[in-house]
């Protein structure tokens, strides 16, 4: 633990620190630019330079080490001296469109210019000027822009995973590029907009629809996937104008995935404004009492369990819970929340968690995959298995398809009864197990979607039970790829059927009725001839063969509590406003049960959340990993040798939200071009 | 994103390029780029495409974008078609002080092309190159991998006319002098001139 | 005069073979297998007491450098690099060591990569130079051939080999870490340091990287001994160093002579003076183009080893003394030389990518004197704005030649401006 002095002041630092981090620790400001925590030290940008007694020459304090007892100034006249000349030589050639950059009010160019600068620059040649490149549909360029941080380069290498991003030619000439102009092939690509420092990557999407400071910001959850990324949503006039990540060092770290921070443009897109009733075949706008009426009319006949319920992908707890009490306040326990038909288990909480936590994944020594693309269905989970590869020494292998999932993979094959094989003790994935000292097992909602889900969730249980768990570490993890997935299991959401099941039963009319809560990952021409309620945001799946329409109100215009896959309960606040005569949800199903059944015990979300405290304890403790209880669980039976077929649909493309997006369209697009151009299948 | 692939090594190349992959520690064989370049710019006729870079990539199992890095960095990879001779002005002060403005201008005037272009018959490229490492031999024009030293204006056009007829040329000092020793001969090394047997490679 | 019985590089104009045969003729090889059983404490202890320093341009102690090398390997080998990437403006002794007296160097590779502990030497050639690194693989073979190199390098039963590596056109790869990334197949980029090569190298591995004439003298030194060695030249500056005599004399020329030797004896003696007679000398580049030039009434005395340079503000540098009578345009010559530092600029670093570019500009315009006076001062600063605040040395390189003008040519440059400001009053 190296001692340093800085400005006077002593200061103890951890081994391997860094000069500019024991002047962090120490308080004070070191600026820079091409250093970031998350990525490798380039020490290029020569802003941080402080002067350390005994060297001749000012040092950069990112790439030196902190050693016992360096004497480091930062503000005397040499250090302001170099920030001036760093600072001059950086505007040198950036260009003066400040009042046209989107960066603008955020940018740490000028910031920095202001504050270590010295306000006058003393370049009169041209300037050079930089042909703009083409990343793609999300990342606008202004490469004259560029400051060379080489920040984009060093997270798409190191971060992302995909060795596309490049710094070529030499000297004044360097450009920064994507390899052939080509795309900024990664569902992470978005963050380097963040993390370029200046206006040269700016986000396509949100280009001169609002200045920053005009932007009210709204800490919220994404409900894209279930990882529960913190972001953050940024609003003007009660509309969404962006998503950025919010800091969670446990979660996303300070990342997002694409479709979190581009879906955006879907919240306004094929809204359901207003209700709707069916009337000879066709949707008539409503108004809110016509709708209930219409209910009231179509529950009729239908008693107890002939009314069913199915539950989405992005509904928050408060709305399952209203739900849960409306269905049940109607005599119906026939709820259901795994559209896809996973064989999940609710009675034991550890057997549908992340149970590692999503940070202790860099904790790992070994993983396994079953049948799961982590880089998919959830791409920040994806980014901290590649960290536990390069940081930890993580080796993964993988019971499924053959995926790239940035990192190196031993594939085992496809097969579902491999699972069974590894619990055996003479497979090389039992041998990698027993070998490792933290292993981990990661379940797909692909391997449990099955006939034999719930035998495969029974050998998954005996196989981290062999293997997996010791004291202080559970590596059993199921990765959900619902963001109301967990939630609705908290509240026992399940029916004994599955939607398999209960679909069927609503076509022999044992299910007369059926309320849809944002349902709309699943076939709903099974519902024609059932009576159904969609309640929802976007005219998707599952309108198709509704009878009422009730609009209710997206992630962003709402208060809602979500369960993310490690079970970590989190609050997202309301940020933007909900078109035409959308309601929250919660108070529509107070206000059906009004007309319908027995009024919901809660006037409002307060009151609400106090009932679901005490419905679901957990959910009481907010922003905590929790410890579940390690248990039995799934059931015993034969496991076909057949493969484990990877979840359907398109990364872009899994949610309501995200298929009314152009933006993802767009993504999906230029994806499916570069295919056939790969391929040579165009032409 | 990789167009199909149709450079690939002759059989010699590719001997040579697992020779300079043997050269370094076994699973460093990304320290080869640089003389694989070379030799698949050799082998297309003087200059790199991205087929080419894409093709190493492969070949040496780093991304495209890392070799065109290093293609683009350093200049002596050509990215366009070059003439059968590469001839290159040496210009840095050295050379500029004992003239090379004027042997530019002789190439310039001889070939009928500016920097960087290539003749209309495709058998001369002119270029500036800084400092080649020909000092005391200056002014110095490298052709092909060959250098010319202590060319005048007259000395390397008359070069020029004879690679364009197909004729030999002899590279090194123009003027009559040996390497790098003072012109009228070496004030040092009275003894050693010839006094072991002048054989064995002499470049 | 240094006579030629001290001269180390006999065959330095070709007249000779090469070839192995003729090496051993002039003395290469002999007793290597002795000096190799004297050991590395030995080696490194004598290369200490000859005072040899870096003749690549730094001047750093040889056998210094060389004792930062692990004397136990942690698991990982230890690499040699011979910096061969020569391109300093001016310089060009290393050609002829590599193409005239490859021998030399190659035996010099054994001992030092010995000496270090290394299992290899990796000597890294500027792509340029295509007959040198001819000639250098035939020395190799010959080497290999004669069981001087392989399995059992001359009988000792030390594994050791050399392999030629040839740039691709980057005067940045003669800075050390830009080398060892070049050599890795990179960009040419300098690295951080701290880790120093001696620790963390090429391909991580602990490296120390020497110019082609600090290995090439080392054999020639072990035998004829430090003290040999020591008693030529003058304190702190031992030794002989091969002079690279470029510009306006009137016969340029390469030629190894005693460290300490005054420049106008240099010029006079070898490059048959300055042309048009040492009073038509406008000013001196002493080192390569990196260093600052000297006027003439600097150069009158000077001498020409690393502490008497930079008493004058200059530096030894690679020895490489470009002469400049008085019909130069002093200006422009530096002018040229930032043309070529923005050129080789890799691009990294702010200060360096940035202002090297500034710089040439300014000068550019200097050249004919568009400018204001005020601009001269501008101009300095800058390049006190990139000296001492870039990654590597090539900062410096660039500052320096100007600093160096305006040091000592400021009234022509002043003089310039006012006849250009002149005319276009006219």
């Amino acid at each position: 633990m190296p001692t340093l002095t800085i400005n006077g002041t002593e200061v103890t630092v951890d081994a391997g620190k860094s000069v500019l981090q024991a002047c962090e620790q120490a308080g004070v400001d070191v600026p820079r630019f091409c250093y970031h925590e998350r990525l490798s030290i380039a020490g290029n940008c020569r802003m941080c330079l402080v002067e350390m007694e005994r060297s001749p020459k000012p040092i950069a304090s990112c790439a030196m080490p902190a050693g016992d007892g360096m004497v480091i100034h930062t503000d005397t006249e040499l250090v302001k001296k170099s920030r001036e000349g760093v600072m001059e030589f950086m505007l040198l050639n950036h260009p003066l469109d400040c009042p046209i950059c989107d960066q603008g009010g955020e940018c740490e160019l000028q910031d920095q210019s202001v504050a270590f600068g010295s306000g006058d620059g003393r370049f009169s040649e041209n300037k050079r000027a930089v042909e703009d490149k083409n990343m793609g549909p999300l990342v606008a360029t202004t490469m004259t822009r560029c400051i060379h941080c080489m920040r984009c380069i060093r997270f798409s290498d190191e971060i992302a995973g995909v060795e596309i991003m490049g710094a070529i030619g030499r000297g004044d000439h360097t450009e920064v590029v994507t390899y052939l102009d080509g795309l900024l092939d990664t569902e992470l690509s978005g963050n380097v907009i963040d993390l370029c420092p200046v206006g040269a990557l700016t986000s396509k999407p949100y280009a001169f629809t609002a200045r920053s400071w005009e932007l009210k910001r709204h800490p919220s959850i994404d409900v894209m996937d279930a990882v529960g990324s913190n972001i953050e949503v940024d609003t003007r006039d009660g509309a969404v104008m962006r998503v950025l990540p919010r800091l969670h060092e446990d979660i996303n770290e300070e990342w997002i995935s694409d479709k979190t921070r581009f879906a955006y443009d879907g919240l306004k897109k094929r809204r359901l404004d207003r209700p709707y009733v069916r009337k000879a075949g066709k949707f008539e706008e409503a108004t809110w009492g016509e709708a209930f009426a219409a209910i009231k009319t179509g529950l009729k006949g239908a008693k107890g369990n002939e009314i069913a319920a199915l539950v989405g992908d992005t509904a928050d707890m408060e709305s399952m819970f209203a739900l849960k009490g409306l269905m049940n306040s109607l005599g119906s326990q026939r709820i259901e929340a795994r559209q896809d038909g996973a064989a999940l288990d609710a009675k034991i909480r550890a057997s549908y968690l992340m149970n590692t936590g999503i940070k202790g994944i860099e904790d790992a020594d070994y993983l396994l995959l079953i049948g799961c693309n982590p880089r998919s269905e959830a791409v920040m989970v994806n980014a901290r298995i590649r960290k536990g590869t390069v940081k930890n020494g993580l080796k993964v292998g993988r019971i499924g398809a053959v995926a790239d999932l940035t990192y190196t993979v031993e594939d085992f094959g496809d097969d579902a009864s491999l699972v069974k094989a590894a619990k055996g003790g003479r497979h090389e994935i039992s041998k990698a197990l027993k070998a490792a000292s933290k292993p981990m097992i990661i379940v797909g909602q692909a391997a449990l979607a099955r006939e034999d889900g719930a035998a495969i969730l029974k050998m998954a249980h005996d196989l981290a039970d062999k293997y997996c768990i010791s004291e202080g570490w559970n590596g059993f993890n199921i990765l959900h790829t619902a963001a109301s997935r967990v939630g609705a299991l908290d509240l026992g959401l399940t029916t004994e059927e599955g939607i398999k099941g209960l679909l069927k039963s609503a076509k022999t009319g044992d299910v007369k009725a059926m309320f849809l809560l944002g349902a709309d990952e699943f076939d709903s021409s099974t519902l024609a001839d059932t009576f159904t309620v969609y309640m929802g945001t976007h005219g998707d799946e599952g309108v198709k063969h509704a009878d009422v329409i009730l609009p209710g109100v997206t992630y962003t215009e709402k208060a809602g509590t979500y369960i993310n896959t490690e079970g970590r309960v989190q609050q997202a606040e309301k940020a933007s406003v909900a078109p035409g005569d959308a309601r929250e949800d919660w108070t529509i199903l107070r206000a059906l049960s009004d007309i319908v059944g027995e009024t919901l015990p809660y006037n409002t979300l307060s009151e609400l959340r106090i009932a679901l405290n005490e419905a679901v304890p957990e959910t009481a403790t907010l922003d905590t990993l929790p410890e579940a209880d390690w248990s039995d669980f799934g059931t015993d039976g034969d496991i076909a040798k057949t493969p484990i077929v990877p979840i359907g649909g398109n990364f872009y493309q899994t949610n309501p939200i995200a298929r009314a997006s152009d933006v993802m369209a767009e993504c999906v697009s230029v994806r499916e071009g570069a295919t056939e151009e790969a391929t040579g299948t165009n032409g | 994103m990789s167009a199909a692939t149709k450079f690939a090594w002759t059989p010699e190349n590719e001997a040579e390029a697992q020779k300079h992959i043997a050269k370094y520690p076994e699973g460093k064989q990304q320290s080869a780029v640089m003389p694989l370049l070379d030799l698949a710019q050799r082998q297309n006729n003087g200059h790199v495409t991205i087929e080419i870079m894409e093709y190493i990539g492969k070949y040496l199992g780093m991304p495209a974008i890392r070799v065109q890095e290093v293609a683009t960095f350093y200049t002596m990879y050509n990215h366009k078609p070059i003439g059968k001779h590469h001839v290159q002005v040496c210009g840095t002060t050295p050379c500029w002080l004992r003239g090379s403005d004027d042997i530019m201008a002789a190439c310039k005037k001889h070939l009928g092309i500016e920097k960087g272009e290539t003749t209309k018959d495709g058998m001369f490229t002119l270029g500036e190159v800084e400092c080649a490492g020909g000092c005391v031999n200056a002014p110095q024009v490298s052709i092909g991998d060959d250098y010319f030293e202590d060319v005048t204006p007259e000395t390397i056009v008359d070069i020029l006319n004879k690679l364009a007829k197909g004729e030999k040329v002899t590279p090194g000092p123009q003027n009559g002098r040996q390497t790098s020793a003072p012109l009228g001969g070496p004030t040092t090394l009275a003894d050693f001139k010839g006094k072991t047997a002048k054989s064995g490679g002499d470049a | 005069m240094l006579q030629d019985k001290d001269r180390i590089f006999t065959n330095l104009y070709g007249f000779e073979s090469p070839g192995i045969e003729g090496a051993m003729a002039r003395g290469d090889w002999d007793g290597t297998k002795e000096i190799l059983e004297k050991g590395q404490d030995w080696i490194i202890g004598e290369m200490k007491e000859s005072g040899l320093r870096g003749r690549g341009g730094a001047g750093f102690p040889t056998g210094l450098k060389w004792s930062f090398m692990p004397k136990e390997s942690d698991g990982r080998p230890s690499y040699l690099v011979v910096n061969a990437d020569e391109g300093e403006p001016g310089t060009c002794k290393d050609r002829d060591l590599m193409r005239h007296d490859p021998h030399k160097l190659i035996e010099g590779c054994l001992i030092a990569g010995f000496a270090m502990r290394a299992v290899a030497a990796y000597i890294y050639i500027r792509g340029e130079f295509f007959r040198e690194a001819e000639a250098l693989e035939r020395a190799i073979d010959e080497a290999r051939a004669k069981g001087f190199l392989g399995k059992d390098a001359c009988g000792t039963g030390y594994a050791f080999d050399v392999y030629v590596h040839r740039g691709a056109g980057a005067y940045i790869c003669g800075e050390e870490t830009a080398l060892i990334e070049s050599l890795e197949g990179k960009k040419g980029q300098p690295r951080l340091k701290p880790p120093f090569p001696a620790n963390v190298g090429v391909w991580g591995c602990p490296t120390t990287v020497n110019n082609v004439e600090s290995i090439a003298v080392a054999p020639t030194i072990l035998r004829r001994g430090a003290s040999w060695f020591s008693g030529l030249g003058r304190p702190n500056n031992f030794g002989t160093k091969v002079f690279s005599i470029s510009g306006h004399v009137n016969n340029p020329c390469n030629v190894e002579e005693e460290m300490g030797i005054p420049l106008k004896e240099l010029i006079e003696k070898h490059a048959g003076g300055v042309r048009g007679g040492w009073d038509n000398l406008l000013a001196v580049i002493p080192g390569g183009s990196s260093v600052p030039i000297l006027p003439k009434s600097i150069c009158d005395t000077v001498l020409m080893d690393f502490d008497s340079l930079k008493e004058q503000q200059s530096g030894l540098g690679t020895a490489a003394v470009i002469v400049m009578d008085k019909s130069t345009d002093v200006v422009k010559a530096i002018a040229r030389l930032s043309q070529f530092y923005t050129h080789e600029s890799c691009g990294q670093c702010t200060p360096c990518r940035e202002g090297t570019g500034w710089m040439w500009r300014v000068m550019e315009r200097l050249v004919v004197g568009n400018a204001e006076k005020s601009e001269i001062d501008t101009l300095l600063d800058v390049t006190k704005q990139i000296e001492g605040h870039t990654i590597c040395a090539l900062g410096d390189a660039a500052a320096w030649p100007i600093q160096g003008l305006m040091r000592h040519f400021r009234d022509e440059v002043e003089a310039r401006i006012d006849a250009y400001q002149l005319k276009a009053a006219q």
